[in-house]
């Protein structure tokens, strides 16, 4: 089937929600713990990663409401979808946990999420190439920081080894959708958008690798992947979440805030 | 004003020491770590530095609270880094409170142990939107109103980290009137919401300032060390002052039917707060004591395996340096 402009302007309004909602989903899932982390200097971190992510999410829907035409802004997009609208990653809706199930939660995203933001700043699309620059610099700093704790609670106290061991168990079938192409991906890669998913695979498998042999930690030997969260389909989690976030627009719909 | 009722300590030291002390301070001079202080002072000063880092703290639950709630993505971010700017002033206020030889460590025990206080008004608890805007307006512009002078206080690292702080906290006051500007010309639910939030805000807010220390030997003794400027009533006068016209501005009403412009003092009369509550609240018997100490010791307990494995792996690191060298 030939790709009218129509299908590429869908397709490419169905990629931006994929980036826009995962940075959402993940922004509102970091900043739960506003308050509660270990330790000061985490509150601080963790206030700084979710905030980055939230400005991202403001730049990604904008484009999207943009390119999609019919008037909905990054606040529409992201207070006025059910659930089936949302196209992020299973992984980032995945619940907290204890904090190191969200620090792996986080490492195993970001170990994406650097690689792919540098693959866009190669976007043949400007706009995108753009904000994945400007998105580009906060990641970088994000990985870093999830990487070496990960590493250091990896390789801490048989405690913290155990917890990130877990922690590493219940996510990783949660990744392989990262890297999984459909045909909105293939169509965006085919003209120039968007580098092809599964070309981030040697990337991620190598830092990944590494951090986790730093780590002393094992990827389960289970290759199952799930998948769904870029087409639509969520866990029972992403509902209540939205339900929370988007419960003074609902019941307000025509304040202003 | 995130420090209430600091008890301060009396000193036996040399008589001449004293003397010395007190002449650097009333000509002004800033006292730095290594110098020479009275233990009183030392003493006092970890009370009310230590105080109010733990406001702080325990300042970031109540707005927490609404944080996956924000109505607007923007709102969202502002609040995000509204709370992460408090953390951050309690980050600047337990490294000056450790200049004083007492660790991070120890003051959050203390405060888990119910050994140290937090500021009264965090006991109380956001319930709609508008207490947000609430906050910031009324709760930091209190918190301002005492730490604006106390940028003047005599000791350095106090001193300081109250200049960087007031900076922050001024945008935080904007930022809290802009919520309730939009909230109080919104639609009727919004305005409910906007009154509402200052119904209950403002007796606590005028709380915050501690009960009149006409009488109080503490305050003597701390105002001549220049760890307090200026006098409990002075502060919540000037609070009431500029508040008022504020709460006109936005068409809300205070909930108090005595208050009223005294042409002669050049001030609001205004009622004082329920003192029965406030020190029912300080025992511990606020709205939300229970819940916020639970929030505190449970991010305590949950992270002990965190910060030992932080250790432990810093642990092996240096011993593995000592073996390849």
């Amino acid at each position: 089937m030939a790709l009218a402009a129509l299908d590429l302007d869908q397709a490419l309004f169905e990629g931006l929600c994929r980036l826009g909602d995962s940075t959402l989903v993940l922004g509102h899932r970091v900043s739960e713990w506003c308050g509660h982390a270990p330790v000061l200097e985490e509150d601080i971190a963790l206030a700084n990663v979710a905030l980055d992510l939230i400005g991202q999410t403001q730049m990604w829907l904008g484009l999207a409401g943009e390119v999609e035409g019919k008037g909905r802004d990054a606040d529409t997009l992201a207070f006025r979808r059910d659930v089936w609208d949302f196209r992020n990653l299973l992984l980032v809706e995945r619940p907290n946990g204890d904090f190191g199930h969200t620090l792996m939660r986080q490492f195993l995203f970001d170990a994406w999420h650097q690689p792919m933001l540098k693959a866009l700043e190669g976007s043949g699309d400007a706009r995108i190439a753009e904000i994945a620059a400007k998105a580009g610099k906060e990641v970088a700093y994000h990985l870093e920081r999830s990487a070496d704790l990960v590493i250091r609670l990896g390789d801490g106290t048989t405690e913290s080894h155990q917890r990130m061991q877990t922690a590493l168990d219940k996510l990783w079938p949660y990744t392989g959708e990262m890297m999984m192409a459909d045909a909105t991906d293939q169509a965006l890669a085919g003209a120039g958008i968007i580098a092809a998913p599964d070309s981030l695979r040697p990337a991620w498998d190598a830092l990944v690798g590494e951090v986790l042999t730093e780590a002393t930690l094992k990827p389960p030997e289970g290759r199952y992947m799930h998948k769904g969260g870029k087409q639509g389909t969520h866990s029972e989690h992403l509902g209540h979440m939205l339900t929370e976030m988007q419960w003074l627009q609902r019941a307000y719909p025509d304040a202003k805030w | 004003m995130y420090a209430q009722m600091v008890t301060s300590e009396a000193s036996n030291e040399d008589p001449e020491k004293l003397a010395a002390f007190q002449a650097r301070i009333d000509a002004g001079e800033k006292i730095e770590p290594k110098d020479w202080m009275p233990e009183g002072y030392r003493k006092t000063l970890i009370r009310q530095i230590g105080q109010h880092a733990h406001s702080e703290i325990v300042g970031q639950l109540p707005e927490g609270n609404w944080i996956t709630r924000a109505p607007t993505l923007e709102r969202k971010a502002i609040l995000l880094a509204k709370v992460q700017d408090e953390a951050g002033h309690g980050l600047y206020l337990y490294c000056a409170a450790e200049t004083l030889g007492v660790s991070r460590d120890e003051l959050t025990e203390a405060l888990l142990a119910g050994k140290m206080k937090y500021s009264s008004i965090f006991n109380y608890p956001t319930l709609n939107w508008a207490d947000i805007g609430a906050v910031g307006w009324l709760v930091d512009g209190a918190a301002i109103m005492n730490q604006v002078p106390l940028q003047r206080t005599s000791f350095g690292p106090y001193s300081r980290a109250m200049i960087r702080i007031c900076k922050e906290e001024s945008f935080h006051q904007r930022q809290g009137y802009d919520i309730m500007m939009k909230m109080a010309q919104g639609t009727p639910e919004q305005k409910a919401m906007a009154q509402d939030a200052l119904n209950r805000f403002w007796y606590p807010s005028l709380m915050m300032f501690g009960p009149s220390d006409r009488d109080s030997v503490h305050s003597a003794q701390s105002m001549a060390w220049k760890i307090k400027i200026n006098t409990n009533d002075e502060l919540r006068q000037k609070f009431v002052d500029q508040t008022v016209p504020q709460a006109e501005y936005l068409g809300l009403t205070i909930p108090d039917p005595d208050l009223k412009w005294n042409e002669e003092k050049g001030g609001y009369d205004f009622s004082e707060p329920d003192w029965s509550e406030f020190f029912e609240v300080i025992k511990g018997n606020g709205p939300c004591n229970a819940e916020r100490m639970e929030a505190r010791q449970k991010a305590w307990d949950d992270g002990a395996w965190f910060r030992d494995g932080l250790m432990a792996h810093a642990k092996k690191r240096a011993a593995a340096r000592v073996a390849a060298e």
